[in-house]
């Protein structure tokens, strides 16, 4: 190792290609013994150096031993008056910086660094106060912090910006010593100089982040005054927003503070701080199109810009407005449909997903042909883009079901990675069960594709699939040849799941039955243990001579019905289950869900795929939901779960316990789940139930409640009470909620908890059900049609004022969410400045009775809207029970 | 899809990283939660060559933890822009949560990684500035070879734009004046000089004069 393998020389001109070619760490570290010489070289140093710093950036790494030594030679550099030397001296120490355990190291280079910091060369005291910020600890702060204070007001802004950079990483760990900085930082944001007043203001706002007053005069005395570079214009922008945001809208005139601002930071000369200003604009909470406009209008320019990153900007912001204002983006259609061609790949997906939200009914064909031609020169990461904007656009169309199905199936045909054919089968599958008409045509689709897939996941996913709906199509037989394909050709996982698949129709459809049993004897003969297995216990299960159950009902809950114990407990019993006599009791596995370790937290930094596109899980949460109820046994007789609300947070974010509710509503019973979370570290809660009072809900009793054994640190449980109510009907009510516990202390170096606990409670917010609780929320494929047909008997129309409303699209979402029905045809967008508007609604009201809605609405002058409900229903007096619901929200 | 987020616990040896402390600041920037409101972060510059080579890379984040994981990073970010255009604007490309802004030259791919919630103009600028510089350092003769003959000057210059993560300077003429007057050759500036040099410079003046 210490032999110096190639020397090399610089100086000369070689004939190699790279001047490090051959270069070994051993001989450089070698070579780094100049730096000890009495008479040092600075030219030679500091080529060592840039050797060094070469092996560290093509990822070599030094043993402790090594660095220190290479430190400690480093330092005696100091001795040189060489200015570039220091300089590459200043690289290599941030570059291998000693820990602050390494004392000795610490101190040593501190003294020379300190040196350079009070000397009269700006490039020295600027880099020596960057070194030094970066190996200091908070003695050490203290002692250097005067010199820091005088830095950030210098003269010179390359020490001044030096000294403010610095200060916001020293920020995170001594916050204390630098928030006594403020004065000096107040001074540096008057800086003449741009960059400075950049740092000054980043280092100003951190410091006073959790000071709203003091952030909103920051905001408000900037805005009024000069702001000089682009940079700090736009964090300007992101401070104002952030004021914006927590101070809300001014009730009276509906005008939100500093908004002006943001709006002339649109007009501004850097094209940096015009999309930061949009960008602003477009996420303000509740942004009307009055406020959105000019941002739109702006944005649009952008879309024809000669630079890609203005263009990917621009379409990039639009695509997240269409999500939510679909319309506001429909003018930019035009420019929007030249972008799909564009050679950036990023900003063509952009275009297209932005289109698929904004098109309307009469373009989705148009659209369709365009994507086709784009699709077989992107990368599969942006067709799964593709795939999930059609899913979400065919969802919202009903009626061109044909020719997205036909699209899915056509790209499935095609070459393609798992995740992307995995997105496409979850499309289809979503489409299926969302849409009735759609069914039998992506069932055939799905079994197509089956016949030549090379991933078993999904064959088995699949399989799983047609096993639950194709029995309930009109022609089931129809889909036995692609199942029993699978047993003849495939693995032997791909069999077993075609061998259940089987068995799923055989006990569904009587007719099939004998043909059934003779495929599944066919499969005794298999290779596998599993699949021969699996097809004897389906034969006998099916002849009605097993020990799952003699009856029908007992064969379908065993076919269809959902495991009841959670997988991992099921796991660790089978783990822990030795080969005797005694055969395996799955009802002696543990029901309760087990918490998370912790160690499966997220990792930081780390955000959900960056082209969000508003997609529903293949998996949907009710799924879960009933699973989780049907484990429960004081619950699991409630009957059929209508409907489960989405989590109402009960506690304010960052508070001890978290505790938030989703309300679960049956026929005759109400249940809430509600998901605790204890964020305390040095505490174990014990017996966690939630009390409910109920003297402001008089039509429900309590009738059971299921407690949380335990609730460590950081795992959420769930603790359950159930009421009685008055079957069918939607009955209101407010409960208070109390949590109670026994804590116990955890010792949180060992995690083990003490014995004896205390009994504590918690007040929690208020919860209330409401009418919008019994509605489900079901599309309807063609309104008209369902309008039509549900007849005029069961109608009842109202008009009823509003009062003064922010916007027309205002009165209309609150009216839905007062509903909580689905929109239709997308009638939940209001146009911009429209004066009139109709808004189509469907649901299942609770005792499933189909309920449509017809909205219209209208607005004049002043701002008072009116509206006319129309409701039809199969059941008079639901429809006058959501003319109630209307009156009373 | 996202290969690169199942990031290998390939710990590295007992040796010491190279970018240890920067990276400790960064994620506490991330991890307290003001992101949204904070000023621009940079996550990497990337300087590869063209079979996708390091020949200058500065990391300002922990997002990658490892030497493997930041390789893994470059090839990918290298493969997908490798066939795009990208030498007379900088393009951009978005994937894994990050947007990347990129420029080529010669035999040169410089790229600047950010979280994709950041403003990509911004950026862009700092991608510009680093390009310009760096074609200033070189004299306009920018290329692998003169790279990593100037390489001292590459890593100054990078020092000079971003420190652990924010901002320094986007201003190309200004980072190449920061970066130039250290250079090895500079002369030694007259307030540094020790007495005796002084002396010798005054003696060594005094004799052109006679000379003259």
């Amino acid at each position: 190792m210490a032999q110096p393998l190639v020397k090399k020389d610089d100086d000369q001109e070689d004939e190699e290609y790279s001047p490090f070619l051959g270069i070994e760490k051993g001989s450089v570290l070698q070579e780094a013994r100049v730096f000890n010489d009495p008479q040092l070289d600075a030219r030679r140093c500091s080529q060592v150096i840039t050797k060094l710093l070469y092996l560290l950036n093509q990822g070599e790494t030094f043993t402790k031993i090594e660095a220190t030594e290479v430190f400690f030679a480093v330092t005696k550099l100091f001795q040189s008056k060489d200015t570039g030397l220091r300089r590459m001296v200043y690289l290599m120490i941030k570059e291998i910086s000693p820990s602050s355990d390494e004392v000795m190291q610490v101190i040593i280079v501190t003294s020379s660094l300190m040196k350079d910091m009070n000397s009269k060369t700006d490039m020295y005291r600027a880099n020596a106060i960057r070194v030094l910020c970066r190996i200091t600890d908070g003695t050490l702060l203290t002692q250097i912090e005067r010199y820091l204070k005088q830095a950030i007001v210098d003269k010179n802004p390359v020490v001044a910006s030096a000294a403010l950079v610095s200060g916001i990483h020293l920020l995170q760990t001594n916050p204390e010593i630098v928030k006594r900085w403020s004065n000096e930082v107040q001074e540096a944001v008057q800086s003449r100089a741009a960059l400075v007043q950049f740092h000054a203001l980043a280092l100003l706002h951190q410091i006073r982040q959790n000071d709203r007053l003091a952030v909103s005069k920051l905001v408000s005395s900037l805005t009024r005054g000069s702001v000089r570079s682009s940079l700090a214009q736009c964090l300007l922008i992101r401070y104002t927003s952030q004021v914006i945001r927590e101070s809300g809208t001014n009730s009276q005139s509906g005008d939100r503070p500093f908004f002006d601002h943001l709006e002339a930071c649109l007009r501004h000369k850097a094209d940096m701080v015009i999309i930061e200003a949009a960008r602003a604009i477009t996420e303000l909470s509740g942004v009307t199109s009055r406020e959105l406009t000019p941002a739109i209008t702006v944005l649009q320019l952008f879309l024809s810009s000669s630079k890609p990153v203005i263009r990917f900007a621009a379409v990039r912001t639009l695509n997240k407005v269409a999500m939510t204002h679909p319309l506001a983006v429909t003018n930019c259609n035009i420019d929007m449909e030249s972008l799909i061609s564009d050679q950036n790949r990023s900003i063509a997906t952009l275009a297209i997903t932005t289109l698929l939200k904004t098109g309307n009914e009469s373009s989705v064909d148009r659209l369709m042909k365009q994507i086709s031609n784009f699709m077989s020169d992107i990368a599969d990461e942006f067709k799964i883009v593709v795939v999930e904007a059609i899913r979400s656009l065919c969802l919202k169309f009903p009626l061109k079901h044909r020719s997205l199905m036909n699209f899915l199936s056509n790209i499935l045909r095609e070459e393609g990675g798992f995740e992307y054919k995995k997105a496409i089968i979850d499309s289809i599958v979503i489409l299926i069960r969302d849409i009735p008409e759609a069914k039998e045509p992506g069932l055939f689709h799905l079994c197509e594709f089956i016949e030549d897939c090379e991933f078993t996941y999904l064959s088995t996913q699949i399989l799983h699939f047609l096993g639950k709906e194709g029995p309930k199509t009109s022609d089931p037989s129809k889909y036995i040849r692609y199942i029993y394909n699978r047993v003849i050709l495939e693995n032997a996982t791909v069999r077993a799941a075609a061998v259940s698949t089987l068995a799923k129709f055989g006990s569904m459809v009587e007719l099939l039955k004998p043909r059934i049993f003779v495929l599944l004897r066919r499969c005794l003969f298999d290779t596998d243990d599993e699949v021969r297995d699996r097809a004897t216990l389906y034969i006998n299960m099916l002849a009605g001579d097993s020990s799952v159950g003699k009856t029908d009902k007992d064969v379908k809950e065993f076919l269809f019905g959902p495991l009841d114990v959670p997988l991992a407990n099921l796991e660790t019993s089978l783990q822990s289950y030795e080969s005797s006599e005694e055969p395996f009791d799955i009802s002696a596995v543990p029901k309760e869900v087990k918490p998370q370790p912790l160690t499966e937290k997220k990792a930081p930094g780390k955000k959900p795929p960056s082209f969000a596109v508003s997609a529903n899980g293949p998996t949907s949460p009710v799924d879960a939901y009933e699973k989780l109820l049907s484990s429960i046994p004081e619950i699991s007789n409630y009957g059929q779960l209508f409907k489960s609300s989405t989590p109402v947070e009960l506690t304010e974010a960052e508070t001890e316990y978290a505790v938030n509710v989703v309300k679960h509503i049956f026929n005759g019973h109400v249940v809430f789940q509600f998901n605790c979370t204890n964020t305390i570290p040095e505490q174990l809660l014990e017996n966690v139930i939630v009390t409910v009072d109920t003297s402001e809900a008089e039509e429900f009793a309590e009738v059971a409640s299921k407690p949380l054994k335990t609730l460590p640190y950081d795992s959420p449980g769930q603790t359950f009470v159930a009421f009685e109510k008055p079957d069918g009907l939607p009955s209101n009510g407010r409960f208070s909620n109390m949590l109670k516990f026994i804590v116990k202390e955890v010792d949180p170096s060992t995690g083990e908890a003490e014995e004896d606990g205390v009994d504590d409670e918690y007040q929690l917010e208020d919860l209330e059900v409401t009418a919008a609780d019994y509605m489900l929320k079901v599309p309807v494929l063609n309104f008209k049609n369902a309008w039509d047909s549900m007849g005029p008997d069961c109608e009842r129309v109202d008009e009823y004022g509003l009062g003064v409303r922010e916007s027309l699209g205002e009165a209309v979402s609150a009216v839905i969410n007062i509903l909580g029905m689905q929109p239709c045809e997308g009638t939940d967008v209001v146009p911009n400045n429209s004066r009139s508007h109709t808004c189509l609604l469907s649901g299942v009201f609770i005792g499933n009775v189909k309920v449509l809605v017809r909205l219209s609405f209208g607005i004049d002058g002043p701002k008072q809207v009116a509206m006319k409900l129309a409701v039809r229903s199969e059941d008079a007096a639901i429809s006058d029970a959501i003319h109630e619901i209307v009156a009373n929200g | 899809m996202n290969g690169l987020r199942k990031k290998e616990k390939n710990g590295e040896d007992d040796g010491v990283s190279n970018e240890r402390s920067s990276c400790v600041y960064f994620s506490w920037l991330l991890a307290s939660g003001w992101h949204r409101d904070s000023c621009p972060l940079v996550k990497n510059i990337l300087l590869l060559d063209s079979e996708g080579k390091r020949v200058a890379v500065k990391y300002f984040s922990d997002d990658w933890p490892n030497h493997n994981a930041k390789l893994a990073f470059e090839r990918s970010v290298f493969t997908k822009t490798a066939k795009t255009n990208a030498r007379s604007d900088a393009e951009i490309t978005m994937f894994d949560g990050y947007i990347v802004v990129y420029k080529f030259v010669q035999d040169l791919h410089f790229f600047v990684t950010a979280g994709d919630d950041e403003n990509e103009l911004i950026i862009a600028t700092v991608l510009q500035g680093f390009f310009d510089a760096v074609g200033i350092l070189l004299r306009g003769d920018v290329g692998k070879r003169t790279s990593l003959e100037n390489l001292d000057l590459i890593l100054l210059c990078i020092d000079e734009i971003v420190d652990g993560g924010i901002i320094l300077e986007t201003d190309a003429n200004t980072i190449a004046g920061k970066v130039a007057t250290n250079a090895v050759d500079g002369a030694v500036p007259l307030a540094e000089q020790t007495i005796s040099q002084a002396l010798a410079t005054a003696r060594e003046h005094f004799a052109r004069s006679l000379f003259k």
